[in-house]
C-alpha cells in the first residue's frame, strides 16, 4: 500500500485546525447540552409556579394549613389534615399489601425456583401491570374489586370488628369505597416496581455468595434471608420508597374508590380523601383565588413529599449501583 | 437443637435422614408463599384484561368512531371526539417531548465519556422528574397555560401530557443508543469524522428503530393518563373545532362515564378502556421485544 | 467393589477411602463434560486434580459436593460415593452432603458482614447451641489467621486482604467441622505470599480433613498433595481421567506420555 506524500504533509495541519470553538461538534454537543439541561430545568419550573401560584394560601394559612382538617370552599376556610392523612394511610395500606408480596415475586423470579420458558414470561406479567392505565384500574375498581373488597370487610366486620382504637372500630361498617380499597388497588398498582427493582438488585449479587452459602450445607431459602437479602437490603429498601412515591401521587384509580370524604376514622373501611384525589375533584371547579391557591398549596406539599421520596430512593438506587461496579 | 456441630451418626445414615423439621418448614412454606404471591400479583393483570375484554368488546361499533356523545340515558352515539381529542393531544406532546427529549438522549449516551459529572446531574434530575406524580404535572400545567389564557385547552393538556413523555423519551433515546454496537463509533471515528457526524450519520439512525419504538411508548403511556388533562383540557361534548377549547379525552371520558350511574355510558368507558389498553399492551410488549427491558 | 482396576499400588492401601467413583460421566444439559472416571481418593489426606484448562478437573471436584446443580442444568451417570454412601441416590438429603463437605472457591466470597458472622454462619443455619466465640477462635486458628484478626472480628469480613479472605472462607468451612474440604483453585485469585500461608495451612488440616484441591499449579500440587489425579480431554473435548497416583509417582515416572508430556511443560 502506498500512502500519498501530499496526505502525510497535510496531516499535522489537519490535527490542529480543530482547536477553535465554533466548530461543528462543539455547536452540537451545545444544543444535546441545552436541550438536556432544559428537561431538568423542567423540575425548577415547576417548583416555581406550583409555589408562585400557592403564595396566596400560603400567605393566609401558612403552616396551620397541615393541623386543620376543615375543607369548605364556602366559608373559604381550608385546612388539609384530612388529606394529608388520607394519601399517608393509603399509601401504607398499600406498602404494608406490596412490599411483601413484591419482594416475594422478585425473589421466586430470580432464584432458580422456575425453569427459564416459564420465568420470562411471568416477569413480563408482572412488568405489564405496570403499563395499565390508572384510569382503567380505577374502572376496574369500582365495578369488580369493590365488591369484593365488600365481602371481605364484611367478614373482617364480623370477626374482627371488636379491635377498637379509643373506642372505635378498626374494622368497622363495611362500605365497598375507602381507604382499604384504594390501599389494594395502590398495592396492585405498585406491585412491578417493587418486584422489578428488587428482582434486578437480586439478580445483581454475585454468584459466589450463593454458592459460598449453599456449600456450607444451608437451603435455598436459608441463603437467600441470611445472605442475599442483607446484601441487597439498601437496593431493595430503594426500590420500596420507589413505590411509595408513586402510591403517594397516584391519582385516578385512588379517586375512583376511596370515597372521597374528607374525615379522619379510625376504620380502614372508612371512606377518605388523598391530595391527589382532592386535586383531581375540585381544580376545574374553583373560581375563587383563595379556593385556587389552596388547592395549589395542597399540590405544592404533594410536589414536596414525593420529590423527598423520589431523590431518598434515586440516591439509595444509585449508590446501590455504583457499588457494584 | 444440635448442641454438636459434628453429626453422630454413621455417614450413610446422616446423608439419607431428611431435612431437620424446622428447616423442612420454613423452606416449604417460603416457597408456598412465594408461589401464592406471584399468583396473586397476575390475577388482577387477568382480571382487568379479561373485563375490559368483555365489557369493552361489546360496546365497540362502528359509530364509536364516527359519532359524538348521546345525552345521558339515551342508548347509541360514540365517542369520536375523545379519539379525535386523544390524537390531537397526544400530536402536541409529541411536537414538543420528541426534540427536548431525543437530543437529551443523544447527550446522556454519546457525551457521557468526558462530561460526567453533568451527565450524572441531568440523569438524576430526569428520575427524579419521571417519579412526579402526573397530577402535579397537571396543575404545572394549569398554573402555566391555563392560568395565563384563561381557558382550558388542548395546548394546555398537550402541554402536560409532553412533560410527562420526557423521561420515557430521553430514557428510551439513551438506551437506544447504547444497544448500538461500539465498534460501529470507532469505525467511524476511525475514517475521520467527528462525533457529531458520527451521531448523526451513523448512530442516530442505527438507533432509529429504539428511539421510534421509545417515542411510541411514551406517546401510549400519555394517551392512557387521565390526572393531568382533568383540569387543563378539560372535556367537551363536541368535535373540536379550534385548539384553544376545552377538548375532549379518552382517558377523561372514562373517569368520567365510570363514575355516572347510567349503564350505557359505563358500558362506552369499558369500549374506551379497550381501545387504550390494546394500545398501550401492544406497545408494551414491542418495546420489551426492541429494549428487552422494562421502562 | 471393583477396585481390582485400580492398581493396588496406586492407593496407601492402609488408607480409608474418602470418596469412591465408578464409571462416572458428567453432562452440562447434553453436552458431555466428563467419562468414565472411575477412582478411589482418600481419607485425611491431600489430593491434587492437575490437567489443562477446560479439561473438567473443576466440573469433577463440583460434582463431590453437588454445587454444580446449583448453578445451571447437569445430569450424572455412575456412581459417587462417599464413605461408602452413594451421594446421587434420591434419599440423600444435598444439606447434610454439603455439611460434611466444605467447599473452597477460586476467589474468596466472603459474606457482606463480620468477620464472627460469617464464621458462625454454618453453625447459625444448623441451629447450633453452644458457644460460639469458642467456634469463632478455634476456627480462626486452625486457618492461621487468629492472630490477624482477633481484635478485629466484629468488623466488616470485605475489610480483609485477599488471602485473608481466602483464609476467612477456610475458617468459615470448617466451623461446621466437615469431613472433606474442596478446594477449587483457592489461591488463583492470590499473590504468591499468601499463596505460600494458604499451602502451609493446608499442610497443618491434612491430618484432620480429607482435601481435594483443584490447581493449575504443579509445583503447588508436588508441594502439597500426596496423590495426583491428572485429567485431560480426548479428541472429542470430553474431560477423561488419564492417570492418578501417588504424586511422586505421578511427577517423576509417569505412565501415561500424555501425563508426561504435561508433567514437562510441553502443553497445557
Amino acid at each position: 500500500m502506498q500512502t500519498q506524500p501530499s496526505n502525510q504533509l497535510e496531516a499535522p495541519e489537519n490535527l490542529t485546525a480543530g482547536g477553535g470553538s465554533l466548530q461543528p461538534d462543539t455547536i452540537a454537543r451545545g444544543v444535546f447540552l441545552v436541550a438536556a439541561l432544559a428537561v431538568v430545568g423542567t423540575l425548577f419550573w415547576m417548583a416555581f409556579v406550583v409555589a408562585r401560584d400557592a403564595m396566596p394560601a400560603i400567605s393566609k394559612f401558612g403552616l396551620g394549613f397541615l393541623v386543620n382538617s376543615t375543607w369548605d370552599p364556602v366559608v373559604e376556610e381550608f385546612g388539609g389534615l384530612t388529606f394529608v392523612f388520607g394519601t399517608i394511610a393509603s399509601s401504607a395500606i398499600a406498602m404494608l399489601l406490596a412490599v411483601p408480596v413484591g419482594l416475594g415475586i422478585a425473589i421466586f423470579l430470580t432464584e432458580d425456583f422456575l425453569p427459564e420458558w416459564i420465568l420470562t414470561p411471568i416477569a413480563f406479567m408482572v412488568e405489564l401491570l405496570a403499563a395499565i392505565p390508572s384510569v382503567v384500574y380505577g374502572l376496574w375498581g369500582i365495578f369488580v374489586m369493590i365488591p369484593i373488597v365488600r365481602a371481605v370487610e364484611t367478614f373482617l366486620n364480623q370477626t374482627l370488628g371488636w379491635i377498637q382504637i379509643g373506642g372505635k372500630s378498626i374494622f368497622g361498617v363495611p362500605y365497598g369505597p375507602g381507604l382499604l380499597t384504594a390501599g389494594v388497588l395502590l398495592a396492585i398498582m405498585i406491585l412491578p416496581t417493587i418486584a422489578s427493582i428488587s428482582r434486578d438488585v437480586l439478580k445483581a449479587i454475585p454468584r459466589s455468595l450463593r454458592n459460598g452459602s449453599l456449600a456450607l450445607g444451608a437451603t435455598r431459602w436459608e441463603t437467600i434471608f441470611r445472605v442475599l437479602l442483607p446484601a441487597a437490603s439498601s437496593g431493595v429498601v430503594g426500590a420500596c420508597i420507589l413505590g411509595l412515591g408513586r402510591a403517594l401521587g397516584e391519582t385516578m384509580a385512588v379517586t375512583m374508590v376511596i370515597g372521597n370524604t374528607p374525615q379522619i376514622d379510625t376504620s380502614i373501611f372508612a371512606p377518605a380523601y388523598t391530595i391527589a384525589a382532592l386535586l383531581a375533584n375540585e381544580f376545574a371547579e374553583a373560581n375563587t383565588a383563595v379556593h385556587i391557591g389552596a388547592l395549589f398549596f395542597a399540590a405544592l406539599l404533594l410536589f414536596v413529599i414525593t420529590l423527598l421520596v423520589n431523590i431518598v430512593a434515586e440516591l439509595i438506587v444509585r449508590r446501590v449501583s455504583l457499588e457494584r461496579n | 437443637m444440635t448442641t454438636s456441630l459434628r453429626p453422630e451418626q454413621p455417614v450413610s445414615d446422616d446423608l439419607t435422614s431428611p431435612l431437620e423439621p424446622g428447616r423442612a418448614l420454613f423452606t416449604t412454606s417460603m416457597t408456598t408463599l412465594s408461589v401464592v404471591f406471584t399468583f396473586f400479583a397476575i390475577i388482577p393483570l387477568f382480571s382487568v384484561l379479561i373485563y375490559v375484554l368483555i365489557q369493552g368488546f361489546t360496546s365497540l361499533s362502528p359509530d364509536i368512531f364516527t359519532k359524538l356523545p348521546a345525552p345521558a340515558g339515551t342508548p347509541g352515539g360514540g365517542f369520536g371526539n375523545a379519539i379525535q381529542g386523544t390524537l390531537l393531544m397526544v400530536g402536541i406532546a409529541a411536537l414538543i417531548s420528541v426534540p427536548f427529549g431525543v437530543l437529551s438522549g443523544i447527550f446522556l449516551s454519546e457525551y457521557a465519556r468526558d462530561d460526567r459529572g453533568i451527565i450524572e446531574v441531568i440523569r438524576f434530575g430526569v428520575n427524579v422528574l419521571a417519579g412526579v406524580p402526573s397530577i402535579v404535572i397537571g396543575v404545572f400545567a394549569y398554573g402555566v397555560v391555563v392560568l395565563s389564557t384563561k381557558t382550558f385547552s388542548a395546548y394546555a393538556g398537550g402541554f402536560a401530557l409532553a412533560i410527562l413523555m420526557l423521561p420515557i423519551i430521553v430514557r428510551t433515546t439513551e438506551e437506544a443508543l447504547k444497544l448500538v454496537p461500539w465498534e460501529l463509533r470507532l469505525g467511524s471515528l476511525g475514517l475521520g469524522a467527528d462525533r457529531f457526524n458520527t451521531t448523526a450519520r451513523v448512530i442516530v439512525p442505527a438507533a432509529l428503530p429504539g428511539i421510534i419504538t421509545g417515542v411510541m411508548l411514551a406517546v401510549s403511556r400519555a394517551a392512557g393518563e387521565t390526572a393531568p388533562l382533568l383540569f387543563t383540557a378539560l372535556f367537551s361534548q363536541y368535535w373540536i373545532d379550534k385548539v384553544g377549547q376545552p377538548t375532549a379525552s379518552l382517558a377523561v371520558l372514562i373517569f368520567n362515564y365510570a363514575t355516572t350511574p347510567y349503564a350505557d355510558l359505563q358500558r362506552k368507558a369499558w369500549g374506551a378502556s379497550l381501545l387504550l389498553l390494546i394500545l398501550v399492551l401492544a406497545i408494551s410488549i414491542i418495546s420489551r421485544y426492541v429494549f428487552r427491558r422494562r421502562f | 467393589m471393583s477396585s481390582e482396576q485400580l492398581q493396588a499400588d496406586q492407593v496407601p492401601t492402609k488408607a480409608v477411602t474418602a470418596y469412591k467413583v465408578r464409571n462416572m460421566a458428567f453432562f452440562y444439559g447434553t453436552k458431555k463434560a466428563l467419562d468414565n472416571i472411575s477412582v478411589d481418593l482418600p481419607a485425611k489426606s491431600v489430593t491434587a486434580i492437575i490437567g489443562p484448562s477446560g479439561c473438567g478437573k473443576s466440573t469433577f471436584i463440583k460434582a463431590l459436593n453437588r454445587i454444580a446443580e446449583a448453578e445451571t442444568k447437569v445430569r450424572i451417570d455412575g456412581q459417587i460415593e462417599l464413605f461408602g454412601q452413594n451421594i446421587y441416590d434420591p434419599k440423600v438429603n444435598i444439606t447434610r452432603l454439603r455439611r460434611r463437605v466444605g467447599m473452597v472457591f477460586q476467589r474468596p466470597n466472603p459474606f457482606p458482614m463480620t468477620i464472627y458472622d460469617n464464621i458462625t454462619y454454618g453453625p447459625r443455619v444448623f441451629g447450633f447451641k453452644g458457644n460460639y466465640d469458642e467456634i469463632v477462635e478455634t476456627s480462626l486458628r486452625r486457618a492461621a489467621l487468629w492472630n490477624e484478626v482477633k481484635d478485629k472480628v466484629k468488623t466488616s469480613a470485605l475489610g480483609l486482604s485477599g488471602g485473608q479472605q481466602q483464609r476467612l472462607c477456610i475458617a468459615r468451612s470448617l466451623a461446621v467441622n466437615p469431613d472433606v474440604l474442596l478446594m477449587d483453585e483457592p489461591c488463583s485469585a492470590l499473590d504468591p505470599i499468601a499463596t505460600l500461608r494458604i499451602e502451609e495451612l493446608i499442610e497443618t488440616l491434612r491430618d484432620q480433613f480429607t482435601i481435594i484441591i483443584v490447581t493449575h499449579n504443579m509445583q503447588q500440587a508436588g508441594r502439597v498433595s500426596q496423590n495426583t489425579l491428572f485429567f485431560n480431554t480426548d479428541e472429542s473435548r470430553i474431560g477423561q481421567l488419564v492417570e492418578n497416583g501417588p504424586t511422586k509417582e505421578i511427577f517423576f515416572s509417569p505412565k501415561d506420555k500424555r501425563t508426561e508430556d504435561y508433567i514437562s511443560g510441553r502443553f497445557g
